[in-house]
């Protein structure tokens, strides 16, 4: 079985997000892996273990973005590959999907395509339904629970978290899926992993390698501009009189 | 000179970080307060390989560096001295020893499952009346046939009641003179009858760690139980410590590390006379002074670690380190309960168990005073470094890397 994980290094979620004088988006702290993606990698892992087979682990940015992918080594992955290009600066969804579907289009024999659930910078998961939508598969988001896999009679059996509860779905093999934080503890890097992920050589994948050109990953959409969040305004007053908070709350049409 | 680390070294170090973090600290202020070690920080450690981290792959460890094992140490006690403690009697002053002195059958049958994580390990040379002056030790060990009678106590003993393996030192010829000359080590085994073994209560820090007690009584060891040769226990007892005050000093960096991390994040959201107190001028100093403990005590550390990996004798450079890094803790303890004024005189926060804890490690392995003694001795030219007739091996990659 071929299991293919997509990952990103992503700001780390308790960073200050500024916007500097250029207009251009800030972070306060460095890169890490993308919370999401740990479980998406362990999910991999756990899969590799209990079917055989291999995990690719891909990413598309520049080489901040190796150490989400050594990391993914480190854990147990088998191969890692960074797809870049000039042509990828300012990436929208749909070209990041383009890119990642060619790449598992070349690696061929892939069963399954495993993203976390979204990109936290980004806030956005558009990327993942796309990138089926290139490849043709099913896109099955929100996955809770691999129930089943059967690699021989190419299906899946997955529990996917809805806004109303819970729902058992079935596909056919490949697919792709996005995983939820339930799906399974993440693992840590194991000694002997760091030890190969330090020394791995990653390889860049370029558009041409990829069989694409500049036009077929043109983003469609464009940052026009980044604002700050307005600053929250007002103060706190306690009421400890529960009739007067009453009345207040009347006052202001709360209640 | 190269002031880098490599990405092994920065690998391994956010794998620790994220296990202590993640599954230990939420918790550990419960067990600190209970004066119980957590239980789940052994077997997660020996599962995760971290006990045996620096231990060369052939002998069932991981294969790293001395600078990871300094990098470990300081992760663990960013979030406890007693995870670090654990480091320290198991890997620093047990199995080194194993590497630095064993036979390659004591090798065989007790490096390889320490640094497995099968078997926990320990080191007994302090007594009830024997601390800073080791010689003074009363154990005995009588030799009859094939095995000695160890007979004595031992005191202040670090994972006593949980360590399968046990590095003991006593008297083989107690009228010695010079007396050190008639000291020996030896391995006990918990299950050997004679040996007895308790916690002991009532410590003012590393209170999630297992400090104990063990004696023994007419316990046979056997002849292949003996670490090194007859009467050369002192010199192995004193290469223990070279690399025992190596990770305390690496644990005091980390020590010295949180106060600053949990005091720059108090002394932004605090506020007085309208300011957070970070725009205070005192309040600056005290971080000042905290970051500059920090980066001169990882320096000491790395520098003594440098030496390990190539194989150089380390013993001033160790102690000096273990010195600074472990009384500057004290103060940047004191610090930062300071800088949280009524917060950080209660347990609502962690510095006050930062504080406790520090004050432990300018005691044991070797006082403050005792390092103050060693670097005037290597200074006034009293005392100098005789070669060991088995020196800590240097890291060759390769050799610690490879099966066999």
């Amino acid at each position: 079985m071929h299991v293919a994980v997509i990952t990103n290094c992503t700001p780390d979620t308790a960073a200050a997000v500024a916007i500097d004088s250029g207009g251009n988006l800030k972070f306060d702290d460095k890169l890490v892996v993308n919370p999401w993606d740990e479980y998406a990698i362990t999910e991999a892992i756990l899969l590799k273990e209990a079917h055989s087979g291999q995990v690719s682990i891909i990413t598309l940015g520049g080489p901040e973005h190796e150490e989400a992918l050594k990391h993914g080594l480190a854990i147990g992955c088998d191969q890692a590959i960074r797809i870049w290009d000039d042509a990828l600066q300012g990436w929208d969804s749909l070209a990041y999907a383009s890119a990642v579907a060619a790449a598992i289009t070349k690696l061929g024999g892939v069963d399954l395509v495993i993203f976390g659930k979204e990109l936290p910078d980004i806030a956005s998961e558009a990327h993942i339904f796309q990138t089926a939508r290139r490849l043709g598969w099913s896109p099955l988001g929100f996955v809770a629970k691999i129930e089943a896999i059967d690699p021989a009679a190419r299906t899946i059996r997955v529990r996917r978290q809805v806004e109303s509860g819970t729902e058992t779905v079935t596909s056919r093999l490949p697919a792709v899926i996005s995983v939820i934080k339930d799906i399974n503890e993440p693992k840590y890097p194991t000694f002997i992993g760091i030890r190969k992920a330090a020394k791995a050589s990653i390889p860049v994948w370029k558009l041409a390698d990829l069989g694409l050109d500049a036009a077929a990953v043109a983003p469609k959409t464009r940052r026009l501009a980044y604002q700050d969040l307005p600053k929250r305004e007002g103060a706190v007053e306690i009421i400890d009189d529960p009739a007067a908070l009453v009345d207040k709350l009347l006052e202001d049409k709360v209640i | 000179m190269e002031f880098e680390f490599t990405e092994e070294h920065r690998m391994a170090r956010q794998m620790v970080r994220d296990f202590a973090q993640k599954e230990i600290y939420p918790t550990i202020k419960e067990w600190d307060h209970k004066h119980q070690p957590h239980p789940d920080v052994l077997p997660r450690m020996a599962e995760l390989g971290i006990l045996g981290i620096n231990v060369p792959v052939r002998y069932g460890g991981q294969g790293f560096d001395y600078i990871t094992l300094a990098l470990v140490c300081e992760e663990l006690e960013r979030v406890d001295a007693s995870l670090r403690v654990i480091m320290s009697v198991h890997a620093g002053l047990n199995s080194l020893a194993m590497l630095q002195w064993g036979t390659e059958e004591q090798k065989q049958r007790f490096l390889v499952p320490q640094a497995r994580g099968e078997k926990y390990a320990g080191y007994a040379l302090t007594e009830p009346d024997a601390g800073s002056d080791p010689v003074r030790l009363r154990a005995t060990a009588r030799r009859e046939g094939d095995v000695y009678i160890l007979n004595g106590e031992k005191m202040w003993i670090s994972l006593a009641t949980l360590a399968d393996h046990m590095l003991v030192f006593a008297k083989t010829d107690p009228n010695a003179q010079p007396a050190y000359k008639g000291i020996t080590g030896f391995i006990i085994t918990r299950d050997m009858k004679g040996v007895t073994v308790g916690d002991i209560k009532g410590k003012m820090g590393v209170r999630a760690g297992s400090t104990g007690w063990i004696a023994m009584q007419d316990v046979e060891v056997p002849v292949e139980n003996r670490l090194g040769e007859e009467g050369e226990g002192f010199y192995i007892a004193m290469s223990c410590l070279d690399n025992g005050r190596y990770t305390v000093a690496a644990g005091a960096t980390g020590c010295i590390r949180g106060c600053l991390e949990d005091s720059l994040k108090y002394s932004k959201e605090r506020v007085t006379f309208n300011v957070p107190i970070a725009q205070h001028q005192l309040i600056k100093q005290k971080l000042a002074f905290m970051q500059q403990w920090y980066d001169a005590a990882q320096l000491l550390v790395l520098k003594a670690g440098w030496l390990k990996n190539q194989g150089k004798r380390n013993t001033r450079e160790t102690a000096v380190a273990k010195w600074f890094a472990t009384d500057m803790s004290v103060k940047a303890a004191l610090e930062a309960v300071q800088l949280h004024g009524a917060y950080g005189f209660s347990d609502e926060y962690d510095v006050e168990r930062y504080l406790r804890n520090a004050k432990g490690a300018t005691i044991y392995e070797g006082s403050s005073e005792i390092q103050q003694l060693i670097q005037a001795d290597y200074a006034l030219g009293y005392r100098q470094d005789k070669p060991l007739r088995c020196e800590l091996p240097a890291y060759d990659p390769e050799w610690w890397q490879s099966e066999n």
